[in-house]
Formats: C-alpha cells, sequence, structure tokens
C-alpha cells in the first residue's frame, strides 16, 4: 500500500497544523503493515520480505518490546539518579529495529545519540549502551567488536564519517555498505548536506536513514525543510524512499532495496522514515510547552507495536504463552540493564588523562605528574574534588 | 643528498608514505591532476591513481569528516586544506571529531590523520591566503600541530606526521615553498629526530631566540646580523607547537639568560605567551630580564601593501633582541 500523509490514518488536522505537511503530496510513502494491523502487499516492496517466516515477524516483535522496556526502565534510572540524561527513543522503535535488522554484520553503523534500540539489536553490552548517559565514558563501547560507532551528539556530524567509511570500503573492494542515522533537524546541518555530496560523487556504498521524529527539541519539522525531507536525498541526486518509520516491514524492506543498491555498486540510498517522537528530546525536555497533546493521540493510534500486535493477532500468533514469554524477555532484560548500570565501575581519577592521545605527550604527561602529585596530598582523592574544598 | 625545494621535499615525503603504507590516501581540493595549488602533490594522482589521491568536492568540513571515516576503516588519510584562512569550516570536525575520536572511543578508534595546511603570510596575497591559525590547534587536546622550517624536516616530518597514530595538523610555511635546500631522501624517519622535538638550529650564548615555520629563516638571519655587532644569539626552531619541546628551550634559557619569541600570528594569545610563560615557570631564577615577544599584531591578516608592517622582520627581531639585553631599544624609556 502505498499512502499520501493524508492516507495515513488518525486526524490529520493536528499534525498539519503544528509539523507541517511539507512540499504537498511529493513523494508518496511506503506502508505495508497498516495501523489497524492489515498486512497489505506491495509489488516492489513484497519480493524484499519473502524470507519473513511467521517466527521472524514474533522476533521482530520481541525486539520492539524489549526496546521500549529498555527505554522506560533507563528513563526510570534517569529520575532515580543514575543517569545524567537519557534520551528517550520513544514511538521509533519500528524504525530502528526494521532498519539495523536489516544490516549484514560486517555493514557499519553511524549512529546519533538516539540508536540506543540500534545498539540493543545489534548486541552492544546493555551496561555499554548506558555508560556514555552515567557519565562513566565518553563512549560506550568498542565499535569494532559490533561494528557500530560509539553515539554521536554533534548533529549530522557522523554522515561524513560514514561517507568516508564508505569510501574505504569501496577502495577495499568489500561488498558491506555503510549506514548513518540522523534525524529531521540534521538535515538542515551543513555537514549532512556535504555527506550527500560526496557521497553521491564517489557513489559509495552508503544508507542515510533519516528519522523523520517531527521534532528537533522544539523546532518542527517544518522550521527545517519547506519540502519533504526525502526531496532533499533526491535533490543530490541520490535514490530516495519514503516509508512508514512505524511500520517495521516497511523499513525493513525499504533498507533491504538501499543495501542491495550498495552492494551492487549503486551508490548511495537516502530514507525518509516517517515516526514520531512520542517522549520529549532528552529527559530534560518539556515537550508541554511546545506541541498538542492532540498530536500525540493522532500518533499513538499509529503506534509501531500495537500495528504489530494486531497483525499476530490476526494470523492467530498472539497467544498468551508469545505474550509472557515477550514480557518475561524485557523485564529480564531490564533488571540486567539495571544491574549493569548501578554495578558499573566509577572511573579512577587519573582516567581523566587516559586517551588523550595513543603516543606520549610532554605536556600531559606533566600535569598528570603534577596532578598524581596534588591527589597525593589528600588521604581521600574524591575530597580533593569538593566544590567547596577541604581546607 | 639532493637539492630541492620545500614544496618538492614534501611531495617526496609523501611519494614515499604513499609507496610504503596502502592505507595512505591523499585527499583535498585541486590535489589531482593540478598537483594543487602549490604544486606539492604534482604528479602523485597520475602515479598512484583516483582512489589514492582524491579531488574532493569543494568543502572543507567534508574532506575533514569523510577523513574520519576513512581513518575508522583504518586507512591514514592526509588531507590538504588549500589556505590556512579556508580551514575553518573544518574547525568542528578537526575540533571535536578528530581530536576527541580517540578520548571518546576509550581508545579503540585511532585517528591517524595528517591535516596539511599551508599557512603565513609575505606572499602578496588577497585576504585569507596568508593566516596563522596554529594556535587554534595547538590550544585543543588530541592534536599534534608541527611545522618544519627546511626542505630536509619537510621531507622527513611529513613522513613522521603521517605514521604517526595520532592525529597532526601539518602547517607548511608557504613562502618558504620555493626555497632551497639539500635533502636527503633516503633519510630513514624513524632514526630522524622525532618531530616532537625542537632543534637548535643556530647556537648562542647571550640571547635565546625561539622560531618557527616561516621565521626560522628570518630569525637565522638575524642571528648572522647581531653576531656583526657582538651578540651572540642562539636561534631555536620548536618544529613542534603542540606539545613545545620545552625540555630544550629551557636548556637554552638556563645557559643564556633572556628570552625572545617570534611569530607571525598576533600576539595575545600566542604560541609566544605560552612559550613565555611556560619558560618563566621552569627557570625563573636564570632569567636576567623578562622574556620579550616579536609577533604580527592583534589584526585581522592584513592587505598586502602594508602585510610587512605586520610580519616580524630582521630589524623588529633584532629590536627584540635589544629588549631582552637592555640594550637602546625603539621602546627605551617606556615603563612596563
Amino acid at each position: 500500500m502505498v499512502t499520501d500523509d493524508a492516507g495515513q490514518g488518525g486526524t490529520a488536522a493536528g499534525r498539519d497544523n503544528k509539523t507541517g505537511h511539507q512540499g504537498g503530496a511529493g513523494h508518496s510513502m511506503v506502508q505495508l503493515i497498516t495501523p489497524a494491523g492489515e498486512r497489505v502487499s506491495h509489488p516492489e516492496y513484497d519480493p524484499w520480505l519473502k524470507d519473513v517466516s511467521d517466527e521472524q515477524l514474533c522476533s521482530l516483535y520481541e525486539d520492539l518490546v524489549v526496546i521500549r522496556r529498555i527505554d522506560k526502565e533507563a528513563t526510570a534510572l534517569q529520575r532515580q539518579g543514575e543517569l545524567g540524561l537519557w534520551p528517550p527513543l520513544l514511538g521509533q522503535e519500528a524504525s530502528q529495529v526494521g532498519s539495523v535488522r536489516a544490516l549484514r554484520d560486517d555493514d557499519f553503523i553511524f549512529p546519533s545519540y538516539r540508536e540506543n534500540g540500534v545498539a540493543y539489536c545489534r548486541g552492544v553490552d546493555l551496561a555499554d549502551i548506558l555508560r556514555v548517559w552515567r557519565g562513566a565514558a565518553s563512549g560506550g563501547w568498542d565499535p569494532y567488536t559490533v561494528n557500530m560507532a560509539i553515539p554521536q551528539i554533534v548533529i549530522g556530524a557522523q554522515t561524513l564519517h560514514a561517507t568516508g567509511y564508505a569510501m574505504g570500503i569501496q577502495n577495499d573492494g568489500a561488498d558491506s555498505a555503510a549506514i548513518v542515522y540522523f534525524g529531521d533537524g540534521a538535515t538542515s546541518e551543513g555537514d549532512v548536506n556535504e555527506a550527500m555530496v560526496f557521497a553521491a560523487s564517489f557513489q559509495v556504498p552508503l544508507v542515510f536513514f533519516c528519522q523523520n521524529n517531527h521534532w528537533a527539541i522544539s523546532e518542527p519539522v517544518r522550521v527545517q525543510s519547506h519540502t519533504q525531507l526525502v526531496d532533499r536525498g533526491t535533490g543530490f541526486g541520490i535514490p530516495s524512499m519514503r516509508v512508514d518509520g512505524n511500520d517495521v516491514l516497511a523499513v525493513m524492506a525499504a533498507t533491504r532495496v538501499a543495501l542491495d543498491r550498495a552492494r551492487r555498486g549503486g551508490g548511495p540510498t537516502f530514507i525518509e522514515a516517517v515516526t514520531y517522537r512520542m517522549g520529549p528530546h532528552t529527559t530534560a525536555d518539556d515537550p508541554t510547552r511546545y506541541r498538542d497533546a492532540n498530536e500525540l493521540e493522532d500518533w499513538a493510534a499509529k503506534d509501531p507495536i500495537g500495528r504489530v500486535h494486531a497483525l499476530l493477532d490476526r494470523k492467530g500468533l498472539f497467544t498468551e504463552e508469545f505474550e509472557t514469554g515477550v514480557r518475561t524477555k524485557a523485564d529480564a532484560v531490564a533488571r540486567e540493564l539495571r544491574a549493569g548500570c548501578i554495578g558499573m565501575p566509577d572511573p579512577e581519577p587519573l582516567d581523566v588523562f587516559k586517551h588523550v592521545y595513543s603516543t606520549p605527550n610532554s605536556w600531559l604527561d606533566r600535569q598528570q605528574d603534577h596532578y598524581s602529585r596534588y591527589l597525593a596530598t589528600f588521604g581521600d582523592p574524591e575530597v580533593a574534588t569538593q566544590e567547596e574544598g577541604a581546607r | 643528498m639532493t637539492q630541492m625545494t620545500f614544496a618538492r621535499a614534501i611531495n617526496s615525503g609523501l611519494r614515499r608514505s604513499l609507496d610504503n603504507d596502502p592505507k595512505v590516501v591523499l585527499m583535498g581540493e585541486d590535489i589531482g591532476a593540478l598537483g594543487g595549488v602549490f604544486r606539492v602533490t604534482d604528479g602523485l594522482q597520475k602515479d598512484f591513481g583516483k582512489h589514492r589521491v582524491v579531488d574532493t568536492p569543494l568543502a572543507e568540513s567534508g574532506i575533514v569528516g569523510t577523513a574520519v571515516g576513512l581513518a575508522y576503516r583504518g586507512y591514514r588519510p592526509v588531507v590538504e586544506i588549500q589556505f590556512d584562512g579556508f580551514v575553518y569550516p573544518a574547525f568542528d570536525q578537526i575540533v571535536s571529531q578528530v581530536a576527541k575520536m580517540h578520548y571518546r572511543s576509550r581508545g579503540t578508534v585511532k585517528m591517524p590523520i595528517t591535516i596539511r595546511i599551508p599557512f603565513g603570510g609575505g606572499i602578496g596575497s588577497p585576504e585569507h591566503h596568508s593566516e596563522s591559525p596554529e594556535a587554534y590547534f595547538a590550544h585543543t587536546a588530541g592534536l599534534r600541530v608541527v611545522t618544519p622550517a627546511s626542505p630536509q624536516d619537510a621531507h622527513t616530518m611529513i613522513q613522521q606526521a603521517i605514521s604517526c597514530d595520532d592525529p597532526v595538523v601539518f602547517f607548511e610555511p608557504k613562502r618558504r615553498y620555493h626555497d632551497k635546500g639539500e635533502v636527503d631522501e633516503s633519510l630513514d624517519p624513524n632514526s630522524a629526530p622525532p618531530m616532537g622535538r625542537a632543534s637548535v638550529v643556530t647556537d648562542g650564548s647571550d640571547v635565546t631566540l625561539v622560531a618557527y615555520g616561516p621565521l626560522v629563516k628570518t630569525a637565522r638571519d638575524a642571528a648572522t646580523a647581531a653576531a656583526d655587532e657582538g651578540v651572540s644569539v642562539e636561534v631555536i626552531d620548536l618544529r613542534s607547537l603542540a606539545p613545545v619541546d620545552f625540555a630544550t628551550v629551557e636548556a637554552s634559557v638556563r645557559k643564556t639568560g633572556r628570552l625572545v619569541i617570534t611569530h607571525e600570528a598576533g600576539q595575545s594569545n600566542g604560541l609566544g605567551a605560552e612559550v613565555a610563560a611556560s619558560i618563566t615557570e621552569r627557570c625563573f631564577y636564570h632569567l636576567e630580564a623578562a622574556p620579550v615577544r616579536v609577533t604580527g599584531f592583534d589584526v585581522p591578516y592584513p592587505y598586502s601593501k602594508v602585510e610587512m608592517h605586520h610580519l616580524p622582520n630582521l630589524d623588529r627581531i633584532l629590536d627584540g633582541v635589544d629588549r631582552a639585553l637592555g640594550r637602546p631599544n625603539s621602546l627605551s624609556g617606556l615603563e612596563g
């Protein structure tokens, strides 16, 4: 099924008023599961889902639910003072699960800071997902063990890294690909535009995966763009698709199309996954200051999990046993996440100097030496960091 | 030994790096068929191909940002920023990405990127072509900043920069590109003095004169002129601006008791301030006079008809030497 915005279901009025209905109909939006859970056929995209069995559909559902549970637990950890900050991905589960599960292990992911669902599916250790948000490191994991870069907070900067990485894949003659995640706000950044210039010029194996969640903190997407975001890809001569980002199958099919093109030497693809940030930008944000509750209701009706639930129901797969199994798994992951967070060892005082350089540095070595001597004058190094001082 | 220009010496060093390591790739604007606007990469694309010597779109952040991605993939990118004044669009990628990635990734991702920047003035160019932005980068944790002053150093230091696992901002004194010198191309960069070490280029006993990049030649000429007046000036070429090899400067100042620092960049918060402060901290009781800075002014780089008033030359450096020695000078009679 191909729909335009008005056909997405729900009442469009509130959404159009607040978040804009950019550039008219433009690209149609690919949707394979309706919000009511109806699987609609699509001659172009169905072939890319031939191997998605009932069992895999159940497993996709499990990932969606587990990720939502992770998000909820992390938000609670922040409220309890265990995390400094957390960027919820509530509402974007299908965009993240559908895309990451289309990848091969040797494909390389460049995330922003909100791709914690992607990180979970990629096999990143749960405690490592929280490391940055607990303030215990600036990057949580070794990118090479999971082929996923550490989170990027500078908006859009990672699109260039992904492009360069893909240039490397091309030079190596490999058939893997890179994928880069970014949001609607990022498409205004110079780096994202430069990345599309480079990627198109060199025809590198890269998927630009834009989650249009309609809000860049308090700014609606219409402030970022007068046209549909997908048109930005087209403008650079990059084949571009617009998919229902709350539809895990549509996202997976589109990502597979893009990856196949990349592997065959067909260059980059731009995917606009139309989704919605149901929560705040981060736990420090208050969306009630800038958006209507009506809008939230419209999008709640298009929930990415609810529609897979309905689809499984229609297929007779959503048994009590299945539901219990998924809930048990989600709770177990949440417990492990919490334990990993609270049990994470604090960094040592002198870790502040660690890894700035990979080779000795006379300036820093001297500063570290002097600071070590200073610390040694205190019995307890923590006393040395009290703002009001100990003397 | 071969006579060659400064630019040719870098070209030869780049060629050796490309030859020795298949992961070395060159990226920049006009570096392919044209060989770069200063011809530093002349002939390299022809010999190594378009995938190793890449003509990029005109986007400096894009050049540096894609280099980060290549480094992530295990490459050693060498990027050329065409002129000093054009590096600022790439500032975020250099400061927030290149410089911090090793720290942010807890040492798992190395950034062996060399960022070549022709810098400095004295070539009669229009605005944005003659700047000295080295202090911005020297102030940034995670970067190494170096600048060669002779063809031999240019040849070895570019190879050392490329093989360094940390990112290096490599400033090339553009007004010396055509200066010639003897270069031993067979010199193993691993056995040459490391790029982090300063070099005493003229021995002396009365005053220590610290310079780098384009002003090393001027400083040496000043030392020759001073010798005619009976003043013995020891000239140190810093070579590395971050970190500065203070041990070498300190040893000299302990001997001479007087310190003059010169650079083209504006004075305030410049490299001279760091050298003066650090040397004062390290050997205050060996100093016979306050350190003296002879630098460009705190102005946007001026138009070419007045640029020679901005740039320290031989006489201004000698005037600084006179101040350090307490001899009659342009500021005699002024307090503070």
